[in-house]
């Protein structure tokens, strides 16, 4: 992957630029919620791109004014799940649902070994193609 | 302002002119700070506290403009005094005052108690209190009747776990969050003791003092001038004779017994202007409690109250009174 130096995954807002810093993350906390959007934290340790549904951390954050008690539950999230993905993502539900506005990472693991490309020979000389990521080799809970 | 235009780096000479003034008008804290004059009646020490912590802060950032750095001051306050002292009213104040100050982001006030920060089983304490930080945080929390908090005739309460993660957030987000407890004098100072952790991390006790009845008088005029009404010259002389009373009587709550005595004022007068048999009520009866509406009292009666007509009908003894 050419464009996408050191394996790193990208889904979801900013993911080709370098990681945020805190300062940068509050901002567009802050953002998320002078608009009103509902934030919450998820994470995972499976890299694949289909992978979109990740386990929430804690509760999704209603109600909330300012970004600092978002900011201190993903500085909680990170020191639990220091080797894993954590997302942030902001759901507006002005349409009747909570549809996902923003999602953006905040913590990668120390090593992302990037992925496999499987190609498979089918009928007709056709080929399929599937990507593994080396992240998954092994079972789910041992992988960080 | 010159010191606007400086580089951090350069120090500027110690005779630098500083206007203190401009930065009060800039704040726009003394438009609070007046509002407080007029609408808290009495309650002297409280103000000239607030008075002193505002002009800290605004020291504090004259002083940051001129590069003289200091740890920012640790704001967190206990408010003790009877009930009705007007504890709560003040501490949304603060936290306005706070908000203009710069020293809180939001004005935000999030009032709670023990029933919001304490669970019902092991491990429900601690998401419950956090969950309770992370609203407040970027402004104040309120914990009313604080003391309740730690009951220390049952070591297995979850209180306790509450008090801890509290004193933990109000060491490490002295910058996000101002806390402040509330309660009555006496139990608050046991809850003090109990918990020296709490006690050195609250840097201001402010203690509310009793209303005297002229000043209870005055409140009542306000409340009622809110709602358009007014007290006839007899009915604010009854009124005083009537706190005088009340005053004596068990649960008192200061301007909240008034409260209460004005909201069955009103009921009188309704029923009075009702009942009147001539026909012609004017505008101005509308708007006036008389002395007889008063004068009813159970208070002038009996001189006791009992528990479903005067005061305290809602209020079981032993219980404490709640603030609103």
């Amino acid at each position: 992957m050419m464009t996408n130096y050191g394996n790193r995954m990208t889904q979801g807002q900013f993911s080709f630029l370098p990681d945020m810093t805190d300062e940068q993350i509050t901002m567009q906390i802050k953002y998320a919620l002078d608009n009103k959007w509902a934030v919450n934290i998820e994470y995972t340790d499976d890299p694949h791109p289909r992978n979109t549904y990740w386990e929430m951390y804690g509760m999704p954050m209603f109600d909330m004014t300012d970004p600092a008690g978002i900011l201190m539950e993903i500085n909680e999230c990170r020191k639990t799940f220091a080797n894993c993905y954590i997302r942030v993502m902001a759901s507006d539900a002005t349409r009747g649902t909570e549809s996902v506005k923003m999602s953006y990472i905040v913590n990668r693991p120390s090593n992302e070994p990037g992925y496999n490309l499987v190609r498979e020979e089918r009928t007709g000389r056709t080929q399929g193609y599937t990507i593994l990521p080396y992240a998954c080799d092994k079972p789910e809970g041992e992988r960080s | 302002m010159t010191e606007e235009n400086e580089t951090p780096k350069i120090i500027l000479p110690d005779d630098t002119p500083v206007d203190l003034q401009k930065e009060l008008r800039l704040s726009n804290v003394q438009e609070v700070l007046d509002e407080l004059d007029k609408e808290l009646i009495g309650l002297k020490p409280v103000k000239t506290r607030i008075r002193e912590t505002a002009a800290l802060l605004l020291v504090d950032r004259v002083r940051n403009k001129m590069n003289l750095t200091a740890a920012s001051p640790t704001l967190h306050m206990s408010f003790t005094g009877n009930p009705g002292t007007g504890k709560t009213t003040v501490a949304l104040r603060m936290a306005e005052i706070l908000h203009r100050l710069e020293y809180v982001r939001t004005g935000q006030l999030v009032t709670v108690t023990r029933d919001d920060l304490v669970g019902q089983y092991i491990g429900h304490t601690a998401p419950k209190t956090k969950e309770v930080i992370k609203k407040a945080m970027g402004g104040v929390l309120f914990i009313d009747e604080a003391y309740y908090l730690y009951k220390p005739e049952n070591e297995r309460d979850y209180g306790a776990e509450s008090i801890e993660i509290l004193l933990q957030v109000m060491e490490n987000n002295r910058d996000d969050l101002v806390v402040v407890l509330a309660g009555y004098k006496d139990k608050m100072d046991t809850f003090f003791h109990s918990n020296p952790g709490m006690r050195s991390r609250v840097a201001h006790h402010i203690d509310f003092p009793d209303y005297s009845p002229d000043e209870l008088l005055m409140i009542a005029k306000l409340m009622l001038a809110d709602q358009n009404y007014r007290l006839s010259d007899d009915a604010a002389e009854a009124l005083l004779e009537y706190t005088k009373r009340r005053m004596k009587m068990i649960h008192f709550a200061n301007a909240r017994s008034i409260r209460n005595a004005l909201d069955r004022a009103r009921l009188r007068q309704a029923n009075r202007l009702f009942n009147s048999t001539s026909k012609s009520v004017k505008k101005i009866d509308l708007m006036t409690i008389e002395a007889e509406d008063i004068l009813a009292s159970r208070v002038f009666e009996e001189g006791t109250l009992d528990m479903d007509g005067d005061e305290g009908a809602d209020i079981k003894p032993q219980e404490p009174i709640v603030d609103s």
